[in-house]
């Protein structure tokens, strides 16, 4: 069967949407409970059971939106919540909210409990409880035009913005044109590109938040000095913030962007979507934009993406809490010299091996096999990072005010 | 030797490995097969494929990355010291080769 066509089973979700995996999710909701939510984690020691959670105790309501966002996420079938007792954030909300989406639940307060010991076994017999509920959650056929996919970069080299990045970019077209959503992000990194992304924007409300957001993110670096370009890139090849900026953005593709997501936002239609991941401008600069990688690949899953790309030239190991991470080198020393993390070598179209296209068609068959259920490199070694800071952002974009444009338009 | 050229719309392209002066074989997206490099170029680094003028743009890619700062002939390495950026002046002013800030004091 065609690629475009494709069908395999995926978990259905009571909101509608559909899932590729049916993890449990175990949540602290400060540091002060972690060490027990990770015991949870590290006993049960399932490929399905995995923690996240934030480590403040004063709340903030881009971190708690994130979360309430996993937990909402397609491949959450159930989560349990960790709390001290004293903390903000509350985890009886947060195990509310999974019941609402139809998901099994629960929560405890070690404070409640007693102390660490009882504390970990309750939580281990009432993960033990969830993993026997889900496993009867209903299957259902999904296709490409059910997938959201995200995709970052991280540790480039000069093949990121050659190959890794062209090959996401050719397949993003792809997923578009099969219906599917594609996310992409780093607007910080794309510096030196408002012309090209706003015209790309696929309604005049679409270019408006483009711009907002690029110059947003244009003050953002004027204010820190820091262009996201360094002296390595420099000494790789690159000469300019632009050529950077390009080699990240190509892998956006070549189709119109619908509109630019906040962190935590869901996409209203499928299609290409710009995420902000910049922080919005507050009383006291709340946040940086993009701390590390891992970052990166949690906003794009609190987007709902059910899988997420990692394009590096140097090498990286990292996975992910949520969603299966596949990692994409153009560069052909790393991916031998780090294969048992590195899933997709796309250095053969700078051999001359393969076309842009064919480079692409055959990540879409590795994005179906792992749709499909088979592992990523790090989902079998167990990688599961993720990384929720305090940060400020409004809930949607912004476009700008323009008293002029209305002038005229008068 | 050879150089990869993203789009057909560019002027340059990317060394895939060491080049020294002579016959560069072009891959990607090319509209001639070969360019004749007139010195050493770095892997990862740039090589021009015309004569371009003083003020005008470098494209890669399909769109401007930058501006020539100064005529640089075909077949030249194309980096810090013969183009700048028309958004992070700073880049422009940083040592060719290594990449590394002149414009900040260790005193």
């Amino acid at each position: 069967m065609e690629l475009k066509n494709a069908r395999w089973l995926g978990y259905e979700r009571k909101n509608g949407k559909k899932g590729i995996r049916n993890r449990v999710l175990v949540i602290y909701t400060v540091k002060c409970s972690e060490f027990v939510a990770r015991q949870i984690v590290d006993r049960i020691a399932g490929a399905d059971v995995e923690l996240v959670g934030f480590d403040g105790c004063t709340d903030n309501q881009y971190a708690v939106n994130l979360l309430i966002s996993l937990i909402r996420h397609p491949n959450v079938g159930a989560v349990l919540t960790v709390g001290l007792g004293c903390e903000y954030v509350q985890p009886e909300r947060l195990a509310r909210i999974a019941k609402e989406e139809g998901k099994e639940a629960d929560w405890l307060f070690i404070q409640e409990e007693g102390g660490t010991r009882r504390s970990v076994e309750k939580g281990i017999s009432s993960v033990r409880k969830m993993q026997e509920a889900i496993k009867s959650a209903r299957r259902v056929e999904m296709g490409f035009s059910d997938l959201v996919i995200g995709a970052e970069c991280g540790g480039s080299d000069y093949t990121s913005g050659l190959a890794g990045n062209v090959a996401v970019g050719r397949f993003y077209d792809f997923l578009f044109d099969w219906g599917g959503t594609a996310i992409f992000e780093e607007i910080v990194e794309a510096i030196g590109l408002e012309n090209f992304l706003v015209s790309r924007g696929a309604s005049e409300a679409a270019r408006n938040e483009i711009q907002y957001t690029y110059r947003k993110a244009l003050e953002y670096c004027k204010s820190v000095r820091q262009y996201s370009v360094s002296p390595g890139n420099f000494a790789g090849g690159l000469s300019t913030i632009e050529e950077k900026s390009m080699g990240a953005v190509i892998k956006s593709g070549s189709r119109p962007i619908e509109g630019v997501l906040k962190v935590a936002q869901t996409a209203k239609k499928p299609g290409l979507w710009l995420l902000d991941s910049t922080p919005d401008p507050y009383w006291m600069q709340f946040g940086i934009t993009n701390p590390n990688d891992n970052e990166g690949l949690m906003d794009l899953i609190s987007c709902g993406a059910h899988l997420v790309f990692l394009v590096t030239g140097r090498g990286n190991v990292v996975g992910s809490a949520v969603s299966p991470c596949i990692k994409i080198t153009g560069n052909h020393q790393t991916y031998l010299h780090m294969e048992e993390d590195m899933d997709f070598d796309a250095s053969s179209v700078l051999m001359g091996e393969c076309s842009q296209e064919e480079l692409a068609l055959s990540l879409a068959a590795l994005v179906k096999r792992t749709a499909e259920g088979t592992l990523t490199k790090s989902e079998a070694l167990f990688h599961r990072e993720f990384f929720i800071p305090y940060k400020y952002q409004e809930k949607q974009a912004a476009v700008i005010k323009s008293c002029r444009k209305t002038a005229q338009e008068e | 030797m050879f150089a990869f050229q993203i789009h057909t719309d560019d002027n340059v392209a990317t060394a895939l490995e060491p080049i020294k002066p002579g016959r560069v074989l072009i891959r990607g997206e090319k509209l001639k097969d070969e360019e004749t490099a007139i010195e050493e170029i770095p892997a990862g680094h740039k090589i021009s494929l015309s004569t371009i003028q003083p003020g005008d743009d470098i494209i890669k890619y399909g769109v401007v990355i930058g501006k020539a700062t100064k005529v640089i002939q075909e077949g030249s390495w194309v980096h810090l010291h013969n183009i700048r950026s028309v958004y992070d002046e700073r880049s422009s002013h940083l040592d060719t080769v290594t990449g590394v800030p002149k414009d900040t004091r260790y005193e």
